[in-house]
């Protein structure tokens, strides 16, 4: 993520809060202050648009029909893959490929790889990593007989690079990481890392979900294998994400699921499948969520994803700068150079009494593990405070919610 | 010993001088500062209720035919509860608990954490408490 001197951020928060509706509801008798957002963002009215325009217009099933309706719906739905394309820099568009999610995403691979992996095979993790790219995986080595290494983290939230080049071997196939912890907010390497791994042969499959809401990752410059993003995590809706993979891995790997879309023909003896993406997209797709990720797309590119990144680490060091001044209170992984998501901890009170007194007075942060047990192990807690800030938070919301810690504090030692 | 429901009904009554949520929390959590501590050598992993998020340990023995509660929870707030359930539950009969409903914390406004989707172990505390009630009744018809 780049570091923007606050001079160069054209960015009117007030006009950008205008597009959110949701931010304008009450809880528990207090304006809703929303640091979740690093575990489903706000939807814009334009996106909103979109899904009601889609069902008022143009609702109906894609590829096969003669219909006008369907192939409106198949060109929305096909224009939105190539704007995820050219967002993220792919060099095709049938390199995208629409699923659920991140965790739909990782599976489909996992499930790819169970059919590469031999016994004594090894694919390294990221301590750091989300749940959702562990357990797939673990499921994958105890069908084939491959290893999972763990590349581990220090005290600060960072990966230990010098591990990773002692991890790699001529036996590693698959690098996991996550370009931004959910938990800690870390930003990896992930550029040095995907290029460390090429040098033994090993894909990398990056998990963008947490970096995509603020950064641009570019596909061909990263030369990554595979890279995952979630729809609910940069303004679009749930249910909606997409994959990028390589065309020539996304030809290797078999399909994940049977069915219609996926097939070219069909007969008792044989079936043979699809051409890409379509070998990925079996059943009827997510259409309409597809056509408004496209929308939050746009959204955010018209927005700016320097001024974004650069007004969110405006709003983080507001609140890491308070923060620090309460007593007892620790933050967990990186301080700075980081992504807007603050972890943390008061000595002596349990993140989900924090949790609950801050909802109490209508500010919504995430408490507990956050699908990453191992890194709550590794600080030996059992869980923690996270409030994810997004673009359109101010200062006086920080403000707020800094007032309601030491509220809950005072309330809880 | 006071029965179940005239408990309940004396929490409601001391809930009801409070006239915000912030002065029933603070009575609550002093309440679970208060609560008698579950002995260390029940607090054991057979003893505890995972919830998503706080933990919580139950232990119940059965004296002169009546059912005693010790608990305790990594969460003050979870634990200002239980100690509020423990006093309505605690030293009553097996069959006056399985009898008995919880509707009494909706009425001092602490319904929301015993949402069935709320990730604290409350209602599945609840849910133990009423299973020692059943395995205690089996003990004493047999």
């Amino acid at each position: 993520m780049k570091n923007l001197s606050t001079e160069h951020i054209s960015f009117d928060v007030d006009q950008v809060r205008a597009d959110f509706p949701i931010l304008n509801r009450m809880v528990n008798g207090h304006k809703l202050v929303y640091f979740d957002n690093a575990a489903t963002s706000q939807t814009p009215q334009q996106v909103i648009d979109t899904i009601a325009d889609y069902y008022s217009k143009y609702n109906a099933n894609i590829h096969r029909g003669v219909h006008s309706l369907s192939q409106e719906a198949t060109d929305r739905y096909e224009e939105s893959r190539k704007t995820i394309q050219r967002h993220i820099n792919a060099e095709k568009a049938h390199e995208l490929i629409f699923t659920s999610g991140t965790t739909h995403s990782i599976n489909i691979i996992a499930s790819g790889f169970a059919t590469i992996l031999k016994p004594g095979d090894e694919i390294i993790v990221s301590a750091t990593s989300h749940h959702s790219n562990i357990v797939p995986w673990q499921m994958m080595c105890e069908k084939t007989g491959a290893q999972l290494k763990v590349l581990p983290m220090d005290d600060e939230g960072e990966l230990i690079l010098e591990d990773f080049e002692n991890l790699l071997n001529d036996k590693t196939k698959l690098v996991l990481i996550e370009h931004v912890s959910n938990a800690l907010g870390t930003i990896n390497p992930i550029k040095w890392i995907i290029d460390k791994a090429h040098e033994y042969g090993a894909a990398v499959l990056v998990d963008g979900a947490q970096a995509c809401p603020h950064i641009i990752p570019d596909m061909r410059e990263l030369d990554v294998d595979f890279y995952v993003i979630s729809g609910h995590k940069m303004c679009g809706p749930t249910g909606i994400g997409a994959l990028y993979g390589k065309e020539d891995w996304l030809n290797a790997l078999p399909p994940y699921q049977g069915g219609g879309e996926m097939i070219s023909e069909v007969t008792f003896e044989k079936t043979t499948y699809a051409e890409l993406p379509h070998k990925f997209e079996a059943g009827t797709p997510n259409v309409c969520g597809a056509i408004a990720l496209g929308r939050a797309v746009d959204y955010m590119n018209d927005l700016g994803f320097e001024n974004i990144a650069g007004y969110e680490t405006e709003l983080l060091n507001h609140a890491t700068k308070q923060l620090l001044e309460i007593d007892g209170l620790r933050i967990y992984g990186p301080i700075r150079g980081k992504a807007p998501v603050i972890s943390f901890n008061i000595e002596g009170i349990h993140p989900y009494d924090i949790g609950t007194i801050l909802d109490k007075l209508g500010i919504a942060v995430r408490t507990g593990h956050h699908c990453a047990q191992p890194i709550m192990d590794f600080y030996k807690i059992p869980g923690t405070v996270r409030a994810s800030f997004s673009f359109y938070n101010t200062i006086e919301e920080i403000d707020r919610f800094i007032e309601a810690v030491k509220k809950a504090r005072a309330m809880l030692s | 010993m006071s029965s179940i429901k005239d408990i309940q009904n004396e929490i409601v009554d001391e809930f009801s001088m409070f006239d915000d949520w912030m002065q029933r929390y603070e009575y609550m959590i002093e309440l679970g500062k208060s609560l008698p501590l579950i002995a260390e050598e029940h607090k054991t992993d057979s003893n505890i209720i995972k919830g998503c998020q706080s933990r919580v340990w139950l232990h119940a023995d059965l004296k002169d035919e009546k059912i005693v509660f010790t608990a305790d929870s990594d969460a003050i707030i979870t634990k200002g509860i239980i100690a509020i359930l423990i006093r309505a539950f605690s030293g009553q009969s097996p069959k006056d608990i399985l009898d008995a409903d919880t509707g009494f914390i909706d009425e001092i406004g602490l319904k929301e954490h015993l949402s069935p989707t709320r990730a604290n172990g409350l209602v599945s505390m609840i849910k133990q408490l009423k299973l020692y009630a059943v395995a205690y009744q089996t003990q004493i018809s047999e």
